[in-house]
């Protein structure tokens, strides 16, 4: 039971009887804050935290100076002066809604801060470069073999299994239309000259995207976490040397080999379809297809390959290196890596097909 | 149970990761209401009993009684009823850094109780204010200092009025100042609400600022090579390694037995 008396600029608060969240005390007495308070305990019979903790919000705003004790239970005494003992200061339990002109000053000098970064390091990414062709970068011939295993050889079944996947659905397509001509035999060449110019280096970079992209940010995301970075710089060694480098040239390495892969399989995957479902003879097939492939298309394939092998590593690495320092940050910093990996790669693909027709590739 | 009965004993208890035993044979009684100390050197095995002790790794051999229930053998829901009336604060604080201290201290209010989300707000603001953070609400982990987030994490593990908190070095990474107020905590909450606290630590002055009891770890013998008191310890060293630990090393000589 809670008893409240006002005598002019005391409250006085007499508690009884058992004391516990169910209890409530009177709304004129919530917030007060210029008023001295006088805690007496007359017969309390049992008390738990749970009313210490209405009590304490009740009279919050009350400093610790204005409020006496009296018969109040030891352990109750003891806690409400632990926490009185700050003075209380008014928190907003939600942020205050940035203006819009505000947010998007914001969000540009934001904009513009990362554009610089993202320039700063694909300049320090570069005179990396030059420094390995002297001889004097730095990082472990370990680490690069154990990084080139990962994005190569452990990528093989995926890549293998997406474009063989690919080349199907291509094949069955394709097929359809064709067939309204009576010309699905060009499936063959559709395949072939669909896989090899492009569609081979597009699911290879977007499944290293997402499998080799977010794993780069993920792993310096968490030596950022555990100030692996920090370590890094402290003992004069260049993250982008240590780190950065033997990443690039394991994807720069890897990519051109997977790219041959995913044009095989999807070809194989066109072989599929065009075999069991379409009639089409097997020699037909490979006759057709081996007349549509081009050494050109194959070469302007690898080296779309080798720019998304840059992007992808360039794209992981920014992301890790630039990671907070928490374990959301990680997160982020992989998700950012993918979208970001996968977003300059289509767009580079636009660049470069462009490029490629105005040379008369 | 009374309040002078253990309200943790452990019997012949072996701990370790697979098949590594880091310690063995260690059995001990923590009374209720006490400040318990888990003191050693690094890598003797402090960490992974607390471990074993929360129920985050299993024990190789032995028993943990905490009140009435072996925590060892019990079912999920035993389990799950002795961790709900235990709190822990770790190394760092362990906040989910996507909330605010306010959700933080909030969610197991929400996971366990039935309270409306008002009172939980109540209840949260004077965890808060008992350690020292009224106010902070609204502050994001990111927001604080190392100091700020043990004290958040403290009032997060004592959410729910547990009987037992286990700190995991609470003083490792604050500078004195802190590390002293973080003692004083300890001790205030220890006094005012009665709750048993076990403390695994390196940290020599807060061990004699606040351990009322204490075991040491030894890394060679692998086991429990003192217990009592830490000033105790250190007037009547039982051991050369005790002595050196409490006295930083610096008059080995004189301790040795």
């Amino acid at each position: 039971m809670i008893d409240i008396q006002t005598k002019g600029e005391s409250v006085v608060c007499t508690l009884k009887g058992v004391l516990d969240g169910t209890a409530r005390f009177p709304a004129s007495v919530c917030g007060l804050r210029h008023k001295k308070l006088q805690l007496l305990g007359d017969g309390i019979e049992s008390w738990n935290t749970d009313f210490v903790a209405i009590l304490f919000n009740t009279f919050k705003h009350i400093p610790k100076e204005h409020i006496s004790y009296s018969q109040l239970p030891q352990g109750m005494e003891q806690l409400l002066r632990l926490a009185f003992q700050a003075p209380y200061k008014e928190t907003q339990m939600t942020r205050e809604k940035q203006p819009f002109l505000e947010w998007l000053g914001d969000r540009g000098i934001q904009v513009c801060r990362c554009v610089k970064k993202g320039c700063l390091f694909l300049c320090g990414c570069l005179f990396a470069w030059g420094r390995q062709l002297r001889g004097k970068a730095v990082y472990r011939s370990k680490d690069f073999w154990m990084i080139l295993a990962d994005c190569g050889p452990q990528s093989i079944l995926i890549v293998s299994l997406i474009s063989f996947m690919v080349g199907l659905i291509l094949a069955f397509v394709g097929a359809i239309q064709l067939k309204t001509f009576g010309a699905q035999i060009y499936v063959a060449s559709l395949v072939t000259i669909g896989m090899t110019r492009i569609m081979g280096a597009i699911m290879t970079g977007v499944i290293m995207a997402g499998r080799t992209g977010a794993s780069y940010a993920a792993t310096i995301g968490t030596m950022q976490v555990n100030e692996e970075l920090d370590a890094l710089q402290t003992m004069g060694i260049s993250r982008v040397d240590f780190l950065v480098l033997p990443r690039m040239n394991a994807l720069l390495l890897a990519m051109p080999i997977l790219i041959l892969l995913s044009d095989v399989m999807g070809i194989l995957g066109g072989c599929f379809v065009c075999v069991l479902f379409w009639e089409i003879p097997l020699a037909e097939y490979i006759k057709y297809a081996t007349n549509s492939f081009y050494l050109t298309n194959f070469l302007v394939g690898v080296f779309h390959g080798l720019v998304f092998g840059l992007i992808i590593a360039l794209c992981g690495c920014y992301f890790g290196v630039n990671c907070g320092r928490n374990a959301d940050s990680v997160g982020a910093a992989t998700t950012k890596a993918v979208v970001y990996a996968i977003v300059w790669m289509i767009v580079m693909t636009g660049v470069l097909t462009a490029l490629c027709e105005g040379l008369g590739i | 149970m009374t309040k002078q009965d253990p309200i943790i004993r452990v019997e012949n208890l072996s701990i370790g990761y697979e098949d590594k035993i880091i310690m063995k044979d260690l059995s001990f009684d923590i009374p209720r209401g006490d400040i318990f100390i888990i003191m050693g050197g690094s890598g003797c095995g402090k960490s992974t009993l607390l471990r074993t002790l929360t129920g985050l790794i299993a024990a190789h051999c032995g028993r943990i009684w905490i009140r009435d229930t072996d925590f060892i053998h019990a079912g999920p829901k035993e389990k799950l009823e002795i961790m709900q009336r235990s709190g822990i604060l770790y190394q760092g604080g362990a906040l989910f850094s996507s909330m605010t201290l306010a959700e933080n201290v909030a969610l197991p209010l929400q996971q366990y109780t039935s309270h409306t989300p008002d009172f939980i707000n109540q209840i949260v603001s004077f965890k808060l204010a008992l350690v020292g953070l009224a106010g902070y609400e609204a502050y994001y982990p990111s927001e604080i200092s190392g100091g700020m987030r043990k004290r958040a994490g403290l009032a997060r593990a004592l959410a729910l009025d547990p009987e037992i908190v286990y700190f995991d070095e609470p003083s490792a990474g604050l500078d004195p100042v802190s590390s002293k107020n973080l003692d004083d905590l300890i001790l205030e909450i220890n006094k005012t609400l009665g709750t048993t606290i076990i403390v695994v630590t390196h940290e020599l002055p807060s061990i004699f600022a606040i351990g009322k009891n204490s075991i040491f770890l030894d890394k060679t013998l692998q086991t429990i090579s003192a217990r009592g008191r830490p000033d105790e310890l250190l007037k009547n060293p039982p051991n050369r390694q005790v002595y050196e630990f409490l006295t930083r090393g610096e008059q080995h000589e004189k301790g040795t037995k």
